[in-house]
Parts: structure tokens; C-alpha cells; sequence
């Protein structure tokens, strides 16, 4: 489902071109569980943006469902981020003056979905998380972990294929760091393909495939092809 | 994304930062009140003016001795005047179709006293016709009676405020007062009508024309007002006054007519165009609130960064994010603009407390206009920080907390 070839990202910093990606070919199948590691600067980062289509790779193919991303118009890729992927990141990324319920609302309110359907399914998300006593709190006015749980109710809310979590436990304590790892793995076993950056290495432990990544090649693919 | 769930969402994003929004919003009102006032300041002025003239008489015709250059030039000075308007003159307009009234007219100053009260005034030679031209009314008693312009009896009309003086809350009626060197009967009192082109016809004392020339020893006229018959007759009128006098006068032109709705066009045109230059003057606030909208929404985006890159991740189109921005100016610019109007009313209420014989008005057009241009404004300098919250990368975007 996801087919990446030949990849090439580079940056530029200051005069000196660098290399985040070169030469990356990797595939995904569905309901796959992905963690993807490798110290910082390895370009972990940029592949998940690439897969997340908010990056455009400067050379190579990636197809997503059999679409070649890479000749799609940016409102056609923002309809794909819209429709067939989820972020959830590692500093929340919720907007601070809505409350979770409007937070969790917002992806819908983008795909024009009408508002008695939004109130009903926000509802139904928050509560398979444990949040239905949340749902008026402002980010602020939650815990980390209660934050995280909201993110990732926002990221599933429009039932998408992949969901793509950038150390998603990186700003939480041990606890609900494990709590936010449990419920994506649900999400996984349900039928989402989870691919997921971190360098915690207990945590990539868990996943069925570990992929290591160093300057911008993968290294090592347990389940690679 | 709905239209309503843009509102709601531009709506919540300037209701998260209420002191900005608050400035902006002020900034906004003082513009549109500022050009919707001045607008009403310069309507006010139009209509003050229209209105005076228009109580000087209808389809007026005023003649006035001696040749005035129509291509310019100083106007004719007393003394300039190589031939005197006489009563002659002014009888002799009487009798042609285009004309409904003549009112010859005769002024000087003389003192007026009833018993041991005493008042320099103006006085006023003339004949019935004047009430009607002028638009008197009287308060008690009769008008200056019809008959022979050229025989003056001893009778006179005094205006309220010398009534007030003279007489006090006696009745005037039928007594005698003493103008300059003779004695006049008092048959009316002139209602109060308020000045009139720098005449205040409550001061003065008016008697048969023929009285006046005899009192101030002169067979001249100050003018000739003349009515024509609709406003149809008006320039018939004064070609019919011109040849008149052209011929009584030996084939000289050497009077000149003056119409009223020449003057009046040529006021209104004045005015027009000063309102219009004093509310362009004001819509020059407005352009500076539209920069300040500008900045203060570039900040808005530069701060609010990371929801941009957000909502680029959960699918928003670069469309959508000018959308929701360029939404945020128009609800500012038009609840600027809302409270700028109510501002602008209670403006005009307080000027027309203060001044009450001022007829300042709100006109529609200035009101649409100043709430259109405020709405463009928005618009306009709400485009670019749109298009660079749109322009922003979404990783860049997301990278910082």
C-alpha cells in the first residue's frame, strides 16, 4: 500500500547540501506495525513527512494505494491527508482556545462532514478513549497523556489507512506513555497500518517490524523485502 | 468546509485574543465613523444653504443696477453704475407673461422711535408683492396694502424683534411712529421667520416704496426682485428683464440678473465636492486601519504558526487556510465597521444637540459606502497575510512546539 522508490530528500543548509534521504526504497502493506529508528538526523523524521505527504521528495516515486503521489496537485494531497492519514505528534499539536471536543471536531469540519454527524462520532471517539468527562477541557486543562489521547482521537476521526506517529510518547511520562502505546496498538490490531518514529528502544520492541535508519539509508528492515 | 463553520472558526480565533481584536476593531469604527461624520458634516452645510435659499422665494430673480461681467472680473461697485434702477423701471416688468410678481425694492437706515423709545433700523421700501416673493407671514395686522407703487402713504410693518423693543407687549396696531423725518401708521407685525441671506426681517420696518424714496430723498432702487411664473419661465424671464431694461435704458445693458437657481446650482455643486473631498480625507483612516488589520493579522499568523501546520496535516487546502484568515479581516473590518455606524449616529445626535438649527443627516449612500469600503479594506490587507499563512511549510510549521 505504501511503495516508496528510490528516494532522494536533500536540505539545504546554509551553502552545504544535505542529505536527509538518498536512495530510500521501502514498502509498507496494510494493517502493517512499523517502528522506525535511528539517532537523530538519520532522516527518520523526513521519511515519516514524506509517507505523510507534508514533504514532497526531491527525486523517486511514492505510491500510496496505488496513486503516484508524486504527480498529485497539493490540494489533491491534502484531500489524501485528509482522507487516508492520520499524525499524531510528539508535542500534541492541539489548538489551545478549542476544547477537546472541537479539537477531535476539526478534520471533520474540513471534510464539510454535517455538524449532527460530528457531535455524534466526537462523542463515540472520546469515549472509546476513556475522555467522555473531557470533552469541554481545553488543552490546558488536560494531562499529557489525556492530551495525546485526544490527538490521537483526532487523527482517527476520519477512519483513515495509516496513521503516522512521530515520538508519540516522547513528551510523556512511563505510564501514560504505555496508555497512548495501548491504544494505538488497538487501532493496529483493528486494521490501521501504524508506522511509528522513535529511539526509545523498548518501545520499538514491541512492533513487528523495526526499521533502523543512518544518514538517510535504512540499515536494517526486519521485515524487509 | 461550510461557510457557517468558517464564521464559527474565524470567530473563535479573534475571540482568543480579545485585546487585539478589541484594537482592531476600534481602529476599524473611529475610521468609518470619521468618514460617515464628516460626510454628514458636509451634507449638513448643502442643505443649510439650500435651505436659505430656498426661503429667500421661488423661481427668484434678483436685479441689481449696473453690468456685471459674466466671464468674471470684481463685481460692480456702488457708484460704477452709469444709470439708477427707478420705480419706472420696475413697473414696467409687471406686465410681461413670464412674470408673476415684481417687488421693487429700496434700502436705508433711519431711526424709529414711539414715544420716548428710540431704535436705528433698517428700513425696508416696498410694494405688496414682497410678502408673497418673500414668503412673510404676519404675526398681527395687515401687509403694506395693495395700490399705486408710486403714491406712498404713511403706513408701516415692523418686524417682531423691533415690535419686542418698542411696544413691549402693547398691541402696535394703529399707532404712530416716527421714521427719520416723518410719521407712519402701524398696520401689521411680521411674524418671526428668522434671517434670511444676512437679513433679519425681525428688525426691520418696511413701508410703501415710494414712502422710502421720499424719506431717504432718492428716486433710485437698491434692487428689483421678480418672480417668474414656474420654474419653467425663469430664463424667459430674464431675457424679458434684460430687453426691458435694455430699452428703457437707451439700449445700455447695465443691469445685472441674477437668478436663484443659478446660485443655488452653483452652491450646491461647491458643496457637493467639499463633502465628497472631506470624506475622501476621512477614508484615509480607513486605509490606515486596513494596515493596521494587515499587521496585526501578520502577527496573528506568524503566532499562530503551528495551527496552520496543523491544519495543513489533517487535510486543509492552501484555499482553505486563506479562507479562514481572510474570514477573520471581514468579521473585523464589519464589526468595525457596525460599531463605526453606531458611533457616526450618536455623533450626529450629539451635533444636532449641540447645533439644532444645523440640519446635519446621515446620507444612505456615505453610510453604504463607508461600510463597503471598510469590508474592502479588510479584504484587501487581509490577502497577504492570508497568502503567507497559506505559503507556510507544514514541517517547518509543525517542527516548533
Amino acid at each position: 500500500m505504501i511503495h516508496l522508490a528510490g528516494i532522494e530528500r536533500t536540505f539545504l543548509v546554509g551553502d552545504e547540501a544535505v542529505n536527509a534521504l538518498s536512495n530510500v526504497n521501502f514498502t509498507v502493506r496494510q494493517g502493517e506495525y512499523v517502528a522506525i529508528m535511528g539517532p537523530s538526523g538519520s532522516g527518520k523524521s523526513t521519511l515519516l513527512n514524506i509517507i505523510g505527504l507534508l514533504d514532497r521528495p526531491d527525486k523517486g516515486i511514492y505510491t500510496l494505494e496505488n496513486l503516484n503521489t508524486t504527480e498529485l496537485t497539493d490540494d489533491q494531497r491534502a484531500s489524501m491527508r485528509r482522507n487516508k492519514i492520520g499524525f499524531v505528534f510528539q508535542f500534541f499539536h492541539l489548538v489551545p482556545r478549542l476544547t477537546a471536543a472541537e479539537n477531535v471536531e476539526l478534520p471533520m469540519i474540513l471534510a464539510d462532514v454535517d455538524s449532527a454527524t460530528r457531535k455524534f462520532r466526537v462523542q463515540e471517539a472520546l469515549s472509546s478513549l476513556g475522555l467522555s468527562d473531557r470533552t469541554k477541557h481545553r488543552p490546558d486543562q488536560l494531562s499529557g497523556g489525556q492530551r495525546q489521547r485526544v490527538a490521537i482521537a483526532r487523527a482517527t476521526i476520519m477512519q483513515p489507512d495509516v496513521i503516522l506517529a512521530d515520538e508519540p510518547t516522547g513528551n510523556l511520562d512511563r505510564t501514560s506513555g504505555i496508555e497512548v502505546i495501548r491504544i494505538l496498538e488497538d487501532l493496529n490490531h483493528k486494521g490501521m497500518t501504524l508506522i511509528m518514529v522513535t529511539h526509545d528502544p523498548d518501545l520499538s520492541k514491541r512492533a513487528a517490524r523495526r526499521v533502523q535508519l543512518a544518514d538517510g539509508n535504512i540499515a536494517t528492515d526486519t521485515g524487509g523485502f | 468546509m461550510k461557510t457557517g463553520d468558517v464564521i464559527q472558526f474565524s470567530a473563535g480565533a479573534l475571540s482568543g485574543y480579545p485585546t487585539r481584536t478589541f484594537l482592531m476593531i476600534l481602529a476599524m469604527a473611529i475610521g468609518v465613523a470619521s468618514v460617515i461624520l464628516l460626510t454628514a458634516l458636509g451634507e449638513g452645510a448643502r442643505r443649510y444653504v439650500t435651505n436659505e435659499f430656498t426661503s429667500l422665494g421661488t423661481y427668484l430673480l434678483i436685479v441689481l443696477p449696473g453690468r456685471s461681467e459674466t466671464t468674471g472680473g470684481p463685481p460692480p461697485l456702488l457708484g460704477q453704475t452709469p444709470r439708477d434702477l427707478t420705480l419706472e423701471d420696475a413697473l414696467s416688468l409687471t406686465r410681461h407673461s413670464a412674470i408673476r410678481r415684481v417687488a421693487p425694492i429700496t434700502v436705508g437706515s433711519a431711526p424709529v422711535s414711539w414715544k420716548h423709545r428710540d431704535r436705528e433700523v433698517t428700513v425696508l421700501g416696498s410694494t405688496e408683492a414682497l410678502f408673497e416673493i418673500r414668503h412673510l407671514s404676519m404675526a398681527q395686522g395687515k401687509f403694506i396694502p395693495a395700490g399705486d407703487p408710486t403714491r406712498g402713504p404713511a403706513v408701516c410693518v415692523i418686524g417682531y424683534k423691533l415690535k419686542r423693543e418698542l411696544f413691549g407687549n402693547q398691541s402696535p396696531l394703529g399707532q404712530w411712529v416716527r421714521i427719520g423725518e416723518r410719521r407712519f401708521r402701524v398696520i401689521g407685525e411680521l411674524a418671526k421667520k428668522g434671517q434670511s441671506l444676512g437679513l433679519d426681517m425681525g428688525d426691520v420696518v418696511v413701508v410703501p416704496v415710494a414712502s422710502a424714496q421720499t424719506l431717504f430723498n432718492t428716486s433710485s432702487l437698491f434692487r428689483i426682485l421678480v418672480q417668474a411664473n414656474g420654474r419653467d419661465a425663469v430664463p424667459r424671464a430674464k431675457e424679458t428683464i434684460l430687453t426691458a431694461i435694455r430699452e428703457r435704458h437707451e439700449g445700455e445693458d447695465d443691469v445685472t440678473v441674477i437668478t436663484q437657481d443659478a446660485l443655488l446650482s452653483t452652491f450646491d455643486r461647491i458643496l457637493k465636492t467639499m463633502t465628497l473631498s472631506v470624506a475622501g480625507i476621512a477614508a484615509i483612516s480607513l486605509s490606515v486601519a486596513g494596515i493596521l488589520i494587515m499587521n496585526v493579522m501578520l502577527i496573528a499568523v506568524s503566532q499562530r504558526t503551528s495551527e496552520v501546520g496543523l491544519l495543513k496535516a489533517i487535510g486543509a487546502p492552501n484555499i482553505q487556510i486563506i479562507r479562514l484568515f481572510l474570514a477573520e479581516s471581514a468579521i473585523l473590518s464589519l464589526i468595525g465597521a457596525g460599531f463605526g455606524v453606531i458611533l457616526a449616529f450618536l455623533g450626529t445626535w450629539g451635533l444636532v444637540r449641540v447645533f439644532p438649527r444645523f440640519p446635519f443627516t446621515v446620507p444612505i449612500w456615505a453610510l453604504c459606502a463607508a461600510v463597503f469600503v471598510a469590508l474592502v479594506t479588510g479584504l484587501v490587507f487581509g490577502v497577504m497575510p492570508a497568502r503567507r499563512a497559506a505559503k507556510l511549510d507544514p514541517v517547518q510549521a509543525l517542527s516548533r512546539r
